[in-house]
């Protein structure tokens, strides 16, 4: 049948690109994270270069969910697919963005000297790091199990958060010196406790896609 | 390439030609005949010729009667053989499928086959004999069996013609099996089966044998149905093998007004058919 | 200066609600038991068993030759009329089995209407097609409760606008959507409780078949409705509840949105995808 193999590779044409976005937003992620503990501006600069590409790969993915659901009419299985993609791709995006925050973050701090209270902030996004990935893994093999499981570990990074904010507050009191520094450092922690939530919608439209629940705002 | 599609040219003018060479034949024959006829007859046509009753040779007399006998016993012919004919294709058409149904199809068409000659010595043996006479109403029941056949096969392929979609609706309203053939079937076949019945009266309108064994002929004006009358074929038939010149002129101009006649209920009936509902 | 102190409402500016199971009868007006269903020695339906409640409109969808027009006409027993039929289960409408013995058949066919998939208008004028239904059942007394079952009939059908000024004219005279509708009308004028639509739109042009669609959604107030379509996105816009027909089989009943979005049965996503069918 000639449409529905059309419809069968406009649907993995779109599988692939939304994970190379997603791929986009780990590496910007783990980049900009190098450029802040390894404090190397180089490559926090090549992450801002790069979020252009990332943006227009967003609006490429929404532009070909939109004829899809015009030309092909998909249903059940399909129509939850695309419309998951189609809620997907922004998310990844704004993970991609607060990256590229963060890699900002890198780019001012690296002007100044070096602060420990950096290497916590590896541990959250470490952790943000294997939730998207984990994530990503779920989407692709539509395994509605796994993406219950990342979104528990959310909990995690929100733990994580609250721990550094209070510890950077403690700092931003006791050594003043550092106290723009360390305000800085608290939006990073910010903006990885951010991306965990959105590694969380990011799930649970992949459990909206294999299983047509919607579990959205249950919690 | 240009040799075949010259011989193909060729061969295609050359058939074109062969057809065209048999419809002036075929036309050419008919209209040597209406022709014949005109010239011959129209010699001896005036309105006494129309009014008058036949007189002994030399004085003169006409085919008014016989004009007239005619067309008693066409309507008496209609009469019996329309609804007869009708209902018969009504039944082959919406109720007749099976066993009997093809039975009935069968002797309705080996009913139009056989020879007018027969179905005349037929209704002799059945009316003319007990009856003791020569009658109008032989002649029209002669008549009439030799149109059911006909009638009925042009009802049944007339109401086979109207879609199955047209009964489903009506069906599909609550509407009785009866109902939907009275109401609706039937009128929606109305033209067609109209048109049957004009073509077998025309075709009827030129029978003779049978009328020589049932209405046989009469020199008066028809008083009752139950007496002999004289009808255009008959007189054309006598008047043709006659000894006599006069009348053999009065033949052929009896031949030219029936000929018309026929020519009339056709061409009535192409007018007729010509506007669809 | 009055000072707003309630959060203003928002409007939902929704014309036509997306109506829920609830809204609709919770009577079932329909029941299937076991339905198998034989074309000569060919079984054409296999153990068909399915409610329909009332005031809903149910669309039956499948693949060529799934059985689903084949089911519908069990509901009024219009395969009656093919010979060589054989039905065995029960059809309960309003707890009454229409196969029970003794049954008549042309008060059912009063009680489910049937639009078809060609329009089907008799060759009458536009208003004796209306009546025809009230006409033979009887239904009114006088020539103005006529007059007004017609009009009234005619404005349910969204067609009285467009043809009140030549009620007396050929029905053949209007456009296929026309028709269509007029064969609605028809159906509606003697106020049936079910109406069955044998893919009513197949053969009109978008425009027309959209106007149908509107029509069906009104008509849904009072009337079950059950349509055959073959066209999946119009189950979709004008159905509450769908079923899928494979083979002679009732493969899943689900609510539309369900189906459309997440099925049951993965024959029936299969078909939904267009992988198959």
């Amino acid at each position: 049948m000639d449409l529905h193999r059309h419809l069968d590779d406009e649907l993995s044409s779109l599988r692939d690109r939304v994970l190379l976005l997603g791929g986009e937003a780990e590496q910007a992620l783990e980049r900009a994270m190098y450029a802040l503990t390894e404090r190397d501006s180089e490559v926090a600069r090549e992450v801002l270069d790069h979020d252009d590409q990332v943006d227009h790969l967003e609006v490429e993915i929404d532009r070909q969910c939109i004829d899809i659901m015009a030309l092909r009419q998909p249903a059940a299985r399909d129509l939850r697919f695309v419309i998951s993609v189609a809620k997907m791709a922004p998310v990844l995006e704004r993970i991609a963005d607060h990256a590229c925050n963060i890699a900002r973050t890198a780019i001012d701090l690296n002007n100044e000297p070096e602060l420990k209270s950096v290497l916590d902030l590896s541990r959250m996004a470490e952790h943000a790091l294997k939730m998207l990935r984990a994530a990503l893994d779920a989407f692709t093999s539509n395994d509605a199990v796994t993406a219950r499981q990342v979104i528990e570990s959310d909990t995690e990074i929100n733990d994580l958060y609250n721990h550094t904010f209070h510890r950077l507050i403690e700092l931003m009191v006791t050594e003043p010196a550092t106290a723009t520094r360390d305000a800085r450092l608290l939006f990073v922690a910010k903006h990885l406790e951010r991306i965990g939530d959105y590694v969380t919608d990011i799930c649970e439209l992949t459990v909206y896609m294999a299983e047509a629940a919607f579990i959205k705002h249950s919690n | 390439m240009n040799n075949s599609d010259y011989i193909r040219r060729a061969n295609s003018a050359f058939m074109t030609a062969m057809t065209a060479l048999c419809t002036l034949l075929a036309v050419g024959a008919l209209l040597i005949i209406l022709s014949h006829i005109a010239w011959q007859g129209i010699g001896s046509l005036n309105f006494q010729f129309l009014t008058d009753s036949p007189r002994p040779v030399g004085e003169g007399g006409g085919i008014g009667n016989a004009i007239i006998g005619s067309l008693v016993l066409l309507l008496l012919a209609s009469g019996i053989g329309l609804p007869l004919g009708i209902c018969v294709g009504v039944y082959l058409s919406e109720i007749g499928r099976g066993r009997f149904g093809g039975a009935v199809r069968f002797i309705v068409d080996t009913l139009t086959g056989i020879p007018s000659i027969v179905t005349g010595v037929f209704v002799y043996a059945i009316l003319v004999l007990p009856m003791k006479h020569f009658s109008a109403l032989a002649g029209g029941v002669a008549l009439a069996l030799i149109m059911v056949p006909i009638v009925a096969r042009t009802t049944e392929e007339m109401l086979k013609l109207v879609p199955h979609s047209l009964r489903e609706g009506a069906l599909a309203l609550g509407a009785p099996q009866w109902r939907v053939t009275l109401g609706v079937v039937i009128p929606a076949a109305a033209p067609g089966i109209a048109t049957g019945a004009m073509l077998a009266i025309a075709r009827v309108s030129g029978e003779t044998a049978p009328l020589l064994f049932t209405a046989f002929g009469s020199r008066f004006f028809p008083s009752s149905l139950n007496e002999p009358i004289a009808s255009l074929t008959v007189q054309i038939y006598n008047y043709a093998i006659s000894p006599y010149d006069e009348w053999h002129a009065q033949a052929w101009a009896a031949t030219l007004v029936l000929m018309t006649l026929v020519l009339s209920i056709n061409i009535v009936v192409r007018i007729l058919t010509r506007k669809k509902f | 200066m009055p000072v707003q102190t309630e959060p203003p409402k928002i409007q939902i500016r929704d014309r036509r609600p997306l109506r829920g199971a609830d809204e609709a009868g919770t009577a079932k007006k329909v029941a299937v038991r076991d339905l198998n269903f034989f074309y000569g020695r060919v079984q054409a339906l296999h153990n068909i068993s399915i409610e329909i409640p009332e005031r809903i409109v149910m669309a039956f969808i499948g693949p060529s030759g799934c059985g689903k027009s084949t089911f519908l006409r069990t509901l009024n027993r219009m395969n009656d009329v093919i010979p060589g039929t054989r039905v065995a289960g029960q059809v309960l409408i309003d707890d009454h089995d229409i196969y029970a013995p003794g049954t008549d058949v042309v008060e059912l066919r009063r009680r489910v209407g049937m639009v078809f998939q060609k329009s089907n208008p008799f060759p009458k004028s536009i208003f004796d097609n209306v009546a025809y239904g009230l006409r033979i059942n009887r239904v009114t007394s006088s020539s103005s409760e006529l007059a007004g079952r017609v009009e009234q009939a005619l404005k349910d059908a969204a067609l009285w606008s467009e043809v009140k000024d030549r009620l007396k004219t050929s029905a053949l005279s209007l456009s296929g959507g026309q028709q269509q509708r007029l064969c609605i009308a028809r159906a509606l004028a003697i106020r049936p409780e079910v109406l069955l639509m044998d893919e009513p739109a197949s053969a009109l042009d978008p425009i027309a078949t959209s106007k149908i669609e509107e029509l069906i959604f009104d008509l849904k107030k009072q009337y079950t409705i059950v349509i055959v379509t073959h066209n999946m996105q119009q189950a979709a816009r004008v159905s509450d509840t769908t079923a899928f027909f494979l083979l002679g089989k009732l493969i899943e009943v689900n609510s539309t949105e369900k189906m459309f979005t997440a099925p049951n049965e993965k024959l029936t996503e299969d078909y939904i995808t267009g992988r198959f069918g």
